[in-house]
């Protein structure tokens, strides 16, 4: 995947596997084109690299939480939503 | 109620920007997801549902369309060059504070266009069929985005490991 002596087909391939990598962690590629990948990536150090990046990366996204939190409802506003869910819920029974 | 509002209001806060907005946004989304709840046909997506609302919300506060495409990120940025050492980094390891704030840092740096799609996705696990449906996007273009969206937080993250690695502070701070 690094720009430098690596053949041009070799480099061609590496930037097919970059431009599908999303696709293919979140498993929604092809099986065939899933195998093509796995096939390149298995023999190739910089793509095997890169690929674990993105996944931890995709791993680090799906445990983000924001730090800032709303500050607690005020005594109207609170009362407004509650009124609100308790027409919800008898309009449904 | 309280969790779905902190739900919601998290979400509002990364798209609007502001607290005051984000807590409007949060009060007036649930307020019509239990005015409309009705209008729910399918219980299954009721996520989506809220989250489409939400969305819609952060729209009239803002006024504009900050899901336009303001900023096209082009895949050619994100090709690498040096990677950093990854495989330091546990599988299961949780978030740490300085990783947390780069984490921060990286989402909070994206275009609007793409980090709402990440947030749905990664974030909210939301699949790519209702991202769509809640950014009125096609899946293809949720795919794409997605994809950008998680090149450039994978390329701020990676410089963050190596200004680690090489011992410095953010921004080459001392």
């Amino acid at each position: 995947m690094e720009k430098n002596e690596r053949s041009e087909d070799t480099q061609r391939s590496c930037k097919e596997i970059f431009s599908l990598l999303s696709d293919y962690l979140d498993l929604e590629l092809p099986a065939e084109a899933c195998q093509e990948m796995e096939a390149h990536i298995a023999g190739c150090a910089p793509c095997v690299e890169f690929t674990r990046s993105l996944r931890k990366t995709v791993d680090l996204c799906r445990q983000y939480k924001p730090n800032e939190m709303p500050e607690p409802l005020g005594k109207n506003a609170r009362q407004e939503l509650l009124d609100a869910y308790r027409k919800m819920i008898a309009a449904r029974s | 109620m309280d969790h779905f509002r902190a739900k919601i209001f998290q979400y509002s806060w990364l798209m609007c920007g502001q607290r005051e907005d984000a807590e409007e946004v949060a009060q007036d989304t649930l307020l019509k997801v239990f005015e409309n709840f009705n209008q729910l046909r399918e219980p299954e997506r009721v996520r989506p549902w809220i989250f489409r609302i939400a969305r819609n919300a952060c729209l009239m506060k803002r006024r504009k369309s900050m899901f336009a495409p303001a900023h096209e990120l082009s895949l050619d940025e994100f090709l690498p060059g040096q990677i950093a050492d990854w495989s330091a980094l546990p599988d299961r390891q949780m978030l740490q504070t300085e990783m947390k704030q780069a984490l921060d840092r990286a989402i909070g740096e994206l275009p609007e266009t793409y980090k709402s799609v990440l947030l749905m996705r990664d974030v909210e696990d939301l699949s790519t069929e209702e991202t769509a449906q809640v950014l009125d996007l096609t899946e293809d273009t949720v795919k794409q985005r997605l994809h950008r969206a998680r090149l450039a937080v994978r390329q701020k993250l990676d410089e963050y490991l190596r200004t680690v690695k090489a011992g410095g502070h953010r921004n080459g701070e001392e």
